[in-house]
């Protein structure tokens, strides 16, 4: 036996094209005869559209059309949202692509010019008279739901867009019981996603044959052209979209949003092919965010820190109009995760989604299972407080007992696998817990500010099995396929319906097939990306392409080897029972001589010159694979973090992450998912937020005030890992695209209020900016020697509500 | 509009003469005018450093020169570097330290690791960080571009 090529730290097969400037992203794409669009967008959060002329922008330079909202109605169907969750009063309000009489938020459309060339519609741009009246606004959820809150939609009273309820077990009666209750409110600020290329499409209407194609920097684009189905009535197959290199995603480019559709529209009305690119100015406002939650979270438990229930009021901004998945995210991932690694008995999750004006809120690295973990880490050390316990040990009296093969939560849910303590266990002895805890109470003399915070998780990822999809609101399934053709050199075409743009599937799928049936992984090339090559897939989002997508390919690679054996024992003239295979041979037992390779059977199943009665000729075969579970990856985090009292300026002095996606494909690509994760969620707890002023200006509008994490601000992250495979996943692979945004948060920000805890100060806004935590520290009366701390009270907790 | 103005820009070794209004900016000149889309745009306030490309021998962020300053300069996008089909020690080092995922800010990230070797053979981890103050990266949390910038350096050339 070779050494094996799944669990192999290969090189990616991506990387050649990408390092050397020759890969093709949307805007990198050129087509004859394109001209460019670029479009007018409300500078008001809440106005009245009282008049338009575009005659002075139509007459530009260059300028071919100008198209208010006006000219889209009745052409262009309002767009849908596709997660309607059940039995939450949903209101699905109107999402025009194109604003006609009130905009709700700066970014949304208002107007769009196409010219020959972008300069030239960014010029007519600014000639387009646009009246507005302006209307009262409101950013923060919670307020938005109050009595006499501004209003955005008529359909939405109290701007009320779902009201959520999830609950298991008494959780009244376990907070009357508790002998300890703590309770914290968390604001979840709202986040930018920032993948480094912004979005952009190219339409190309053929009007003889009635077919649009669509270059989309998606996640998704079978669930693309399905919607730009919906929106444009062109019939599905009639609808190609293309997803290229498409450069970073987070969440943010599942959603189908307007601009793509406004693209589409003007191709349609020109008859030409139309690009649109993003500024990044424009990405901050138009393409959708994250989190954006206000909590009211609480936590009972018994004297020893048992914990026996938890609870939250969640008022969750969804932005002025519903994305595509907006609804799932504060419920169905976010609700439902309220045990965590933890055994809970009582759960209730009371989820309000509510409009404000501001960007539509979507899927964000994690979505909602990052919210989900921090409540449950920030209330677990709370309890370990209160009953006077280390913030470990707390954790470690509720971690629910290793399992190999399904354990049920008490929200009514069920954990594949996990083995919760190991991962703590490892994290502990890597990070050199005890002795931190050690040195720390001699630099505490001394006034040094420094904290360890330790975050456990779980999460549900894998999403899902389309019958629990459908039973959640989903308005589609979450089955994936591949489809699988070796042809007679023996090379292999694997083509996917999920849709990879950074995490290396390419090289991981190869490796799934090489693995699967002996071929060199370089004789495997994956394709992905478009709709009328690939199988119907619906997407990359909530860690799914490995567990779902590629179990389809391996699945797949088993039918061919079935089939290739049947071929072989004909080719050998021996019974199928006594061909035995290893390492892409095929062999008669007992006689090793006597083989077929999987080329040989390759060349035999294409050419058809002599194969078995009933077998058909090629070698080619499809799944559809449709998991009976979602996947539940787990793991524990460590931040060791300095803060620094002149300045209030942190450092992360080190990130230990330990996580648990089942057996890995390929470790380096797992650890570089760590890597970008906890940064990603280090960006939230010490920099990140969007900020609006009181009129609903956005004033990180640009990346010179929205602080996403750079090289210096970070140390090198130490990976590590267990591995407790997914029962019921052929490959046993839960998912890694997430873990790192999960935990990290919730770590760094328990390592924080750690150093600060001698001053009293036990809890702040995130993000934990230097001047937050710098007037913390003033508050307190630190006086840097170590003594003299008023120790007794609360400080810094201030909500910009 | 502004009369257009007449450069001649050496790019990759190759000389190019064009007439470009004043205001277009060099890296809209490299992807639209020569059609060499390796280098990327990522923001539009000089932040994130996909745009870096070499003119005259030291990086610049190419959002943020005129094509007209670039008139009678040489000028190195990612295109340029590998010489036929082989790579340099930094391109080789980001691709065997898994330096990059979706790859889009990596054109700025390589052209900036190769300068910050050339100016210092042997940096360190801080070192290499601190220089790339003016590249951001949202996938990688700058982990293994780090590495590869070490092993790069480790590997003597450079690029």
């Amino acid at each position: 036996m070779t050494t094996r090529i799944f669990g192999s730290g290969i090189r990616r097969r991506e990387d050649p094209r990408l390092i050397t400037g020759q890969a093709a992203y949307t805007d990198d794409i050129k087509l004859t005869g394109m001209v460019h669009a670029a479009i007018l967008r409300s500078p008001h959060a809440h106005a009245r559209i009282t008049s338009i002329n575009t005659d002075a922008a139509k007459a530009s330079p260059g300028v071919l059309a100008v198209y208010t909202g006006a000219d889209i109605e009745g052409v262009l169907n309002p767009i849908p949202c596709a997660w309607a969750i059940p039995d939450s009063d949903l209101k699905a309000v109107a999402y025009p692509a194109i604003a006609s009489d009130v905009v709700r938020y700066v970014g949304d459309a208002v107007a769009v010019v196409v010219a020959e060339n972008r300069y030239q519609a960014e010029d007519a741009l600014e000639l387009i008279d646009v009246g507005y009246s302006p209307l009262p606004s409101v950013i923060n959820p919670e307020a938005a739901l109050a009595d006499g809150a501004p209003q955005l939609h008529e359909d939405a009273p109290n701007n009320q867009a779902f009201h959520w309820v999830a609950a298991g077990g008494d959780t009244d009666a376990a907070f009357a019981d508790a002998a300890v209750t703590v309770s914290e409110t968390i604001n979840q600020q709202k986040l930018i996603p920032t993948p480094m290329e912004t979005r952009s499409a190219i339409a190309s209407w053929s009007s003889a044959m009635g077919e649009l194609t669509l270059w989309n920097t998606t996640q998704n684009p079978h669930i693309a052209r399905f919607v730009t189905c919906l929106v444009t009535g062109i019939a599905e197959h009639k609808i190609r979209v293309i997803a290229p290199e498409v450069g970073g995603g987070f969440g943010a480019k599942i959603a189908v949003y307007p601009w793509e559709m406004i693209t589409a529209f003007c191709s349609m009305q020109l008859g030409v092919p139309v690009k649109w690119t993003e500024t990044r100015s424009e990405n901050y406002i138009a393409t959708t965010h994250g989190r954006d939650h206000v909590e009211y979270v609480e936590m009972a438990a018994d004297a020893n820190g048992k914990v026996t229930a938890v609870r939250s009021v969640v008022y969750a901004g969804m932005g002025a109009y519903l994305s595509t998945a907006a609804p799932g995210i504060p419920t169905i991932l976010h609700g439902l995760m309220y045990s965590g690694p933890y055994d809970i008995a009582n759960i209730t999750a009371d989820v309000y989604g509510v409009f404000t004006n501001s960007t539509p809120v979507e899927a964000y690295r994690g979505a909602g299972r990052p919210e989900a973990t921090f409540l449950l880490e920030r209330l677990m050390d709370k309890v370990g407080d209160a009953v006077g316990i280390d913030s470990v040990e707390v954790r470690r009296r509720n971690l629910i007992e290793p399992f190999d093969n399904n354990r049920d939560v008490a929200i009514g849910i069920t954990y594949d696998s996990g083995n919760y303590s190991a991962a703590l266990d490892q994290l502990l002895g890597h990070i050199g817990y005890d002795q931190f805890r050690h040195d720390q109470e001699h630099e505490r003399e001394h006034g040094t500010l420094r904290g360890i915070g330790v975050a456990c998780y779980c999460e549900i990822c894998g999403l899902g099995p389309s019958q629990v999809a459908g039973a959640v609101g989903f308005g589609g399934g979450l089955w994936e396929s591949a489809t699988v053709r070796i042809y007679a050199t023996g090379k292999v075409n694997v083509f996917i319906g999920t849709s990879p743009h950074g995490q290396g599937e390419e090289t991981t799928f190869a490796q799934i097939v090489a693995d699967e049936i002996g071929v060199d992984v370089d004789d495997v090339e994956v394709i992905h990306g478009d709709t009328d090559i690939t199988p119907m897939g619906w997407g990359t989002y909530g860690s799914r392409t490995t567990v779902v997508g590629g179990a389809a390919v391996a699945l797949t690679m088993r039918k061919l080897r079935d089939k290739a054996r049947v071929i072989a024992a004909h080719l050998l003239e021996a019974d199928e029972a006594d061909i035995e295979y290893e390492d892409g041979q095929f062999f008669v037992r007992g006689a090793r001589d006597r083989s077929q390779s999987i080329q040989d059977v390759a060349l035999q199943a294409n050419v058809a010159w002599n194969l078995p009665e009933g077998i058909e000729p090629g070698m080619e075969a499809s799944t559809y694979y449709d998991p009976p579970n979602f996947s539940y990856p787990f793991g524990a985090h460590a931040a060791i973090v300095s803060v620094d009292p002149d300045n209030g300026h942190i450092t992360l002095d080190r990130y230990v992450a330990v996580d648990d996606c089942g057996p890995q494909i390929n470790p380096m690509i797992v650890e570089g998912q760590v890597h970008g994760g906890v940064v990603q969620g280090a960006g939230q707890a010490l920099w990140e937020g969007a900020v609006y002023d009181d009129n609903g200006q956005l004033l990180t509008g640009t990346m010179m005030d929205y602080a996403i994490p750079r090289a210096h601000l970070v140390p090198d992250i130490e990976v590590h890992s267990t591995v407790t495979p997914s029962p019921h996943n052929p490959l046993g692979v839960k998912g890694i695209g997430e873990t790192g945004t999960i935990a990290s948060t919730a770590a760094i920000y328990s390592a924080v209020m750690d150093a600060l805890k001698p001053l009293g100060i036990t809890s702040l806004d995130m993000p934990l900016s230097p001047e937050k935590v710098w007037r913390a520290i003033q508050a307190s009366g630190y006086t840097g020697n170590g003594h003299g701390h008023d120790h007794g009270h609360d400080h810094g907790h201030g909500h910009n509500h | 509009m502004p009369n257009k103005v007449p450069i001649t820009i050496t790019v990759n070794g190759r000389s190019h003469s064009a007439e470009v209004e004043p205001r277009t900016l060099l890296v809209h000149f490299l992807r639209e005018t020569l059609n060499l889309t390796g280098t990327k745009i990522g923001c539009d306030t000089s932040q994130c450093g996909a745009c870096v490309v070499k003119m005259n021998g030291v990086t610049v962020k190419s959002c943020t020169a005129f094509a007209v300053q670039a008139d009678g300069a040489e000028v190195t996008t990612i295109e340029g570097l590998a010489d036929g089909g082989n790579l340099t020690a930094v391109q080789e080092a980001f691709w065997n330290n898994h330096g990059l995922q979706c790859g889009y800010c990596t054109a700025g990230m390589i052209m900036t690791v190769t300068e910050i070797i050339e100016r210092n053979p042997n940096p360190s981890a801080d070192e290499v960080r601190a220089g790339l103050e003016g590249n951001m990266c949202r996938c990688t949390g700058y982990n293994n571009i780090v590495r590869a910038a070490l092993a790069a350096a480790a590997a003597g050339q450079g690029g």
